[in-house]
């Protein structure tokens, strides 16, 4: 069973993290969380794995 | 005397006097039956077709006016074909593939059902309750005039129960004043706000959806004519309605239903005028004559039990769910079909009182699996928190553009039949390889046999159903009769499909509500005793 891959696994970490801001510059806070959620949907649906996805939620809601 | 709760359609059992009414002493019956809508009658035809004696009290003259539930799944339909009434609601009903799921407007995506063929009845059936109602009196009077010990009595008020160990004292008020009736069992089918439940304090939990829909049933004019298929828009633009449902039924009658929130005033919304700007908004200059319209609200609560001693409650009044998906009406027949033969045997001293528990058991199980897939439907519908609402939006953004997303998009899970997974009449699974959509638990798949359908040949009784496979005609379990019912599944690729392993035979043994109680790939009678014990709670 695959589990939640907790190791660093983004190439260039920066990169993707100003990708990801960029995406909700100049956004309204509505538009922002409706990218967020199809974000997330997307990315969810991607991995597709439940018990990953389960514990991705778990490590998300403690956090 | 007592006024009418709400109109009705047809008249269809008047209040007649009783002999029973002038005697001194209170008349006991085998089993009673409180409430004469669809649940009330389809118990009294499943007894009845035993010969079982049964006598139904109902508060009014006949049906409801109003359409109310239309959609009619497919084990609903084989429970009323097994009752004899199927087939007038199939040749009636509208039977419909495609539905269609728009947001805003754009058309987000489209969905057939897919009929697999080789079944008696579609998956589903549009048609307006009083015409469900009115083939299932029909088929009652029907039985009646045969000899069936059926009785239905109109404007029969139940005021008071008192359960008295091994029987019930009904109060009953009639025009002609009030009489007590006795009854071995009581089946209490008397609707969601069930005054029976109240009367015995029983609890009934669960969540209140803060959400109103306003029904209205519309026939156009002129040649206008929308496709038979079912269109459901979240978020409207013309705004009359959060969501909206566009359904067929008979008679070219049109369901409009339109989400319009909690605080409304019914009376103002149910004003002609109203409801017409809301249509209006909806059908641009489309010309149509209103039918009939309601605004409903609802709940996902059930009993925690829907057994109290000689008490059983069934259908509405033990459960009720949101209308998304189809599960009301659907499931109260499901509760009929499972009630009906335990009921049998106990009152036949077959089987102990012990199998009447498994009633509640079961149903309990088919009333959560319910409940929860209309609470999901009504989160998705009628989001509660503004993230839900984000998320649903997230959903119905993507499903345009994105396949994943389609599946995530939830304007009701339409009814599939309940399957007793895990629960204590299940039999042994023997049958290597078998199918999972007939294994233990799980109501019989019909298919083509010689030129008529399996689950005509299934039901009422016992049953070894053998394909391919040698066993005696007719067994006697301990007093209980197991009649054989022989097939081949050669040149029947639907039958070899759905029943057959990875040998060629299969053995399953069924109980009266055309559930699989075990399955081996051939006949062993210990086996087959064995199940047959243990399905009868006589293990």
């Amino acid at each position: 069973m695959t589990s939640l891959n907790m190791d660093p696994n983004i190439a260039q970490p920066d990169d993707f993290y100003a990708r990801l801001l960029a995406a909700h510059e100049g956004k309204s806070k509505a538009e922002s969380d409706a990218i967020n959620a199809r974000l997330i949907l997307i990315l969810a649906n991607h991995i597709g794995d439940t018990p990953v996805l389960l514990e991705a939620l778990d490590l998300a809601a403690e956090a | 005397m007592f006024d009418d709760r709400y109109t009705l359609a047809n008249k269809i059992y008047p209040y007649e006097k009783s002999p029973d009414q002038d005697l001194p002493d209170a008349v006991r019956h085998p089993v009673v039956i409180v409430g004469g809508g669809p649940i009330g009658v389809a118990t009294a035809l499943d007894l009845g077709q035993q010969g079982i004696p049964v006598l139904v009290l109902d508060d009014h003259e006949g049906i409801g006016m109003g359409s109310r539930a239309i959609c009619f799944a497919k084990r609903c339909l084989e429970i009323a074909d097994r009752y004899g009434c199927g087939e007038p609601m199939l040749d009636k009903g509208v039977v419909w593939n495609l539905g269609k799921v728009f947001h805003r407007d754009d058309k987000v995506f489209e969905f057939n059902l897919l009929p697999e063929q080789g079944h008696k009845y579609p998956a589903f059936i549009n048609l307006q309750q009083p015409y469900f109602e009115e083939y299932m009196i029909d088929r009652l009077r029907h039985l009646q005039a045969e000899g069936a010990p059926i009785q239905l009595r109109g404007k029969n008020r139940v005021d008071a129960v008192a359960v008295k160990g091994d029987h019930v004292v009904l109060d009953v008020m009639t025009p002609d004043g009030a009489y007590q009736v006795e009854a071995d069992w009581l089946v209490a089918c008397d609707g969601a706000s069930s005054p029976l439940r109240d009367m015995l304090g029983q609890d009934f939990t669960g969540k209140v959806f803060e959400d109103s829909f306003l029904i209205a049933d519309i026939r156009l004019k002129g040649d206008v004519s929308f496709p038979t298929e079912r269109w459901f828009w979240f978020e409207p633009s013309h705004g009359e309605g959060a969501s909206m449902l566009l359904h067929k039924q008979p008679d070219d009658v049109w369901r409009v239903d339109f989400q319009i929130g909690w605080d409304v005033d019914r009376k103002h919304e149910l004003k002609e005028k109203n409801i017409r700007r809301r249509l209006d908004a909806f059908l641009g200059g489309v010309e149509y004559d209103m039918v009939w319209s309601s605004i409903y609200t609802f709940q996902c609560k059930r009993m925690d039990s829907f057994r109290h001693g000689p008490v059983f409650f069934a259908g509405d009044a033990a459960h009720q769910v949101s209308p998304f998906g189809a599960r009301g009406a659907n499931s109260g027949m499901q509760d009929v079909d499972n009630l009906g033969w335990k009921l049998g045997l106990v009152i036949k001293g077959q089987a102990p009182d012990a199998l009447l528990d498994s009633y509640s058991v079961e149903r309990v199980h088919g009333a959560d699996e319910n409940i929860l897939n209309s609470t999901r439907s009504t989160d998705f519908i009628t989001p509660k928190s503004e993230i839900s609402k984000i998320f649903r939006d997230a959903v119905l953004t993507l499903a345009g553009k994105a396949r994943f997303a389609r599946p995530l998009v939830n304007s009701g899970r339409l009814s599939v039949p309940c399957v007793y997974d895990g629960l204590p009449l299940n039999g042994p699974d023997r049958l290597t390889g078998g199918p999972a959509r007939t294994r233990v638990g799980a109501p019989m798949v019909d298919a083509p046999v010689d030129g008529a359908w399996l689950l005509e040949k299934l039901g009422g009784e016992f049953q070894l159903l053998t394909i391919d496979a040698d066993a005696p005609e007719l067994l006697d379990v301990d007093g209980i009769p197991v009649r054989r019912v022989a097939l081949s599944a050669v040149g029947n690729p639907e039958l070899a499909d759905r029943y057959l392993g990875d040998g060629p035979s299969a053995v399953y043994l069924m109980r009266p509500d055309q559930h699989v109680a075990a399955r081996w790939d051939h006949y062993d009678p210990a086996a087959v005793r064995a199940a047959l014990n243990t399905a009868t709670a006589r293990a």
